[in-house]
């Protein structure tokens, strides 16, 4: 027992070096987790800061003028063009000039005060249709608010409904605030599968794996030792974007640090189980490169990262069971931003586990059994 | 004397590009990464991802039990954006939404009735923020579904009339705000640069690593018609995988094509080689395959996804972050499909984003060229 985990401690060490030696490889493994953080920290995200819009306003009253006033204030639009016949339209918007156009009709001011309703045609460009759709919605927001202002400055009885609106978990709306945690996840399942893969295949590559089999170590003692230097710097990996999350981007964190890695730590052993499973097929370090992205590309896209999987067909809902990428941003998002506790995370850490048991289990029979 | 030699570089490369092409179609890696791949990807994008909200389960808080409080139930029930649940108890709701079983809570309180004729009356609207875009899209359905009760309301005399300007949306090019129209494009940007950068990045380092590239510095190939197999096949292959794109885009998901297929083919020509070379480059540059394809994944192939404006709005990004994307092929190539598929042949945009490419291809070229040498390192 104690020879078998002496046996695993030098190979641990034998990987440990292997990586980190390198110099080009150390900065493989660890600068493009935080460098990505950053840069997709602000890039990821669906709210608009710049909306480019142009203004054809027919009725030049002191209404019209003050509703775009307030577009302009607003910090998100920025008139790029003042348009003068409908015409011009089209022009705008084929050149991706301007992201929306806002028409004002004539009799804009004369229908308000008259206390009919007044028509501001919006026209948006759809080649991205989700941007557009949030656009739209924040044209949406500020015309509510110029008509309550309005109508109370023009003596008419205030609109008699209110809506009030909040978010939990998320004041603000921010992207960031569930992409960056998301990130936590995303980022080091590619990493840690392909560390896992290539290291197999290197050797089979070199030939020195038949060496490894000769010696006193135990198939499943290799496998070990393959896992945990893996799982080691995969950690490593979480921790860093766990702290650029907090430090640098200051998203408060909300839960415990011990569930958080409770449930990262069981996520990287389905990945690091993957990829054994995985290097266990494959012979090159071409295929295993290959393989990985193969399977880390449809986890990614099926996670809920960019695309919520409710909007999805139940049978890719079930498919996304076996995917762990999609129980570890879960996770991270839940416990980073909702504070809950290990008695809730039941259903995320079980499928995880059940995907550890099986690749773990399969990769060990594939050790001692498929190695030709 | 010229014409001989000529003919036997030609000899060189159509050897070469057999030997490659032997290699690509032999190994079942490559064809995973360049068909399967590909097949895979336009399933998932036509059939699983979607950025349209739909029955969106959200749960109605009727704490009043007033005529006017159920008929605004009543316009969630029926909305084709919600899947309501109507309660009287808002613990209730608000442990279906800890669990995430709901999205939304739209919240009518008990005095709603009495409120609502003295002009003071408010509805909640409380959303899940664990998604900020999908619940913001979640609180404008809600705010329509409430607004459109209102003004049935007003239209049929309960209600005063008010002044309001009211705002008329039309989305050009995508009319029926359909997330395929823009998702299908992108795909196509994700495919070529996988084919392109993603298996070219590792042949070179392939060679380097297992001592067959000096195998043939005793050759009589030169380093040009080294590169130029190198491109052939997948370029090949990045061409079928547009093919089977563009039958996809317009027979299984109906997104519409503008455009011309001539434009078309030609800037993703533009892309196709910007990508090859760019694998070609790091693969040659760094000789290994672990770090080419690290170097070749953070530089091609995520930002495809995050820095290219396919999914994300380029305008609404920091500076900093904007000024990398201008150095990024693929938001020149985003932007061309999106146009060329959606709007058409818009000279004024197909000009300046191809002109980009074609820069972009010549100076990458040039320097792959520079960088590949029959000299021991």
């Amino acid at each position: 027992m104690l020879a078998s985990l002496l046996r695993i401690l030098a190979l641990i060490r034998k990987e440990m070096l292997a990586i980190l030696s390198d110099p080009r490889s150390r900065a493989t493994i660890f600068l493009p987790p935080v460098l990505q953080c950053l840069v997709f920290g602000y890039a990821a995200t669906y709210d608009l800061s710049n909306v480019s819009y142009a203004v054809l306003d027919q009725d030049h009253s002191a209404a019209s003028h003050e509703l775009l006033a307030r577009l302009d204030g607003s910090g998100v639009f920025v008139r790029v063009a003042n348009l003068a016949r409908a015409a011009d339209i089209a022009a705008v918007i084929d050149q991706r000039e301007a992201l929306l156009v806002i028409q004002i009709g004539q009799d804009f001011e004369r229908r308000l005060q008259a206390g009919r309703s007044a028509d501001v045609q919006v026209i948006a460009d759809g080649r991205n249709s989700n941007t557009a759709g949030t656009a739209l919605g924040y044209v949406n927001a500020i015309v509510v608010s110029f008509n309550a202002t309005w109508a109370e400055a023009h003596g008419q009885a205030a609109p008699p409904l209110q809506i009030t609106s909040r978010a939990w978990y998320n004041p603000n709306l921010e992207t960031r605030w569930n992409m960056v945690p998301a990130l936590i996840g995303t980022l080091t399942m590619l990493q840690t599968l392909l560390l896992t893969a290539m290291s197999v295949a290197r050797e089979r590559e070199q030939g020195t794996f038949d060496q490894l089999l000769v010696t006193p170590f135990r198939p499943v003692e290799i496998m070990i030792g393959k896992a945990i230097p893996s799982m080691i710097i995969g950690t490593i990996q979480a921790s860093s974007i766990l702290l650029v999350a907090q430090l640098w981007f200051q998203i408060p964190f909300e839960g415990s640090y011990l569930t958080l890695f409770t449930g990262l730590g069981l996520f990287l052993l389905a990945a690091v189980g993957v990829g054994l499973l995985l290097s266990s097929v494959v012979t090159t370090m071409q295929q295993a490169l290959l393989y990985s992205f193969v399977l880390v590309m449809p986890f990614t896209l099926l996670s809920g990262l960019a695309v919520p999987l409710s909007n999805m067909p139940p049978i890719f809902q079930y498919l996304t069971l076996a995917n762990p990428l999609r129980f570890a941003i879960d996770i991270a998002q839940r416990v980073y931003l909702e504070g809950i506790g290990l008695d809730r995370l039941g259903p995320d850490l079980l499928p995880l586990a059940i995907t550890a048991l099986i690749t773990l289990s399969g990769a060990a029979w594939m050790f001692r059994h498929g190695i030709e | 004397m010229i014409p001989a030699s000529r003919s036997a570089a030609l000899i060189r490369v159509a050897a070469l590009v057999r030997k490659e092409a032997y290699q690509l179609v032999r190994d079942p890696s490559s064809i995973a990464i360049g068909v399967i791949m590909p097949v895979l990807l336009i399933l998932l994008f036509g059939y699983a991802l979607s950025l349209d909200v739909k029955s969106v389960p959200v749960a109605v808080v009727l704490e009043d039990t007033s005529p006017a409080a159920s008929e605004l139930a009543a316009g969630f029930r029926l909305s084709p954006y919600f899947a309501a649940e109507i309660t009287t108890s808002m613990r209730h709701a608000e442990e279906l939404m800890l669990e995430r079983r709901i999205d939304g809570i739209i919240r009518v309180r008990s005095d709603f009735a009495r409120r609502l004729s003295a002009g003071t009356a408010d509805v909640q609207i409380l959303v899940h923020g664990s998604d900020a875009n999908r619940a913001r899209i979640i609180d404008t359905y809600a705010r329509g579904a409430i607004g459109q009760w209102a003004e049935q309301r007003t239209a049929e005399g309960r209600a005063p009339a008010v002044g309001a300007a009211a705002v008329t949306t039309r989305m050009w090019f995508n009319e029926a705000d359909d997330s395929h129209y823009f998702l299908v494009p992108g795909l196509i940007v994700l495919i070529m640069t996988l084919i392109g950068a993603f298996l070219t990045t590792l042949v070179m380092a392939r060679e380097w690593e297992r001592g067959t590239f000096e195998a043939m510095f005793v050759t009589p190939v030169r380093t040009g018609e080294i590169l130029l197999s190198k491109m052939i096949p997948y370029f090949v292959l990045g061409i079928g995988g547009l093919v089977l794109c563009i039958l996809a885009a317009k027979f299984l998901f109906q997104v519409p094509f503008r455009g011309s297929v001539l434009v078309l083919a030609g800037v993703s020509t533009l892309y196709l080689l910007v990508s090859l070379a760019i694998g070609l480059l790091v693969s040659s540059a760094t000789k290994s395959q672990f770090v080419s394809s690290m170097v070749t994944l953070v530089v091609t192939f995520l930002p495809a996804m995050m820095l290219s404006g396919f999914l994300f709005d380029l305008r609404s990004m920091p500076d900093v972050i904007r000024w990398i994307s201008y150095v990024l092929p693929a938001r020149y190539y985003v932007a061309l499909l999106q146009t060329i598929f959606l709007a058409g042949d818009i000279w004024s945009v197909i000009w300046p984003n191809a002109g980009m490419l074609a820069l972009m291809a010549a100076i990458l070229l040039a320097a792959t060229r520079a960088v590949t040498r029959k000299e021991l390192a």
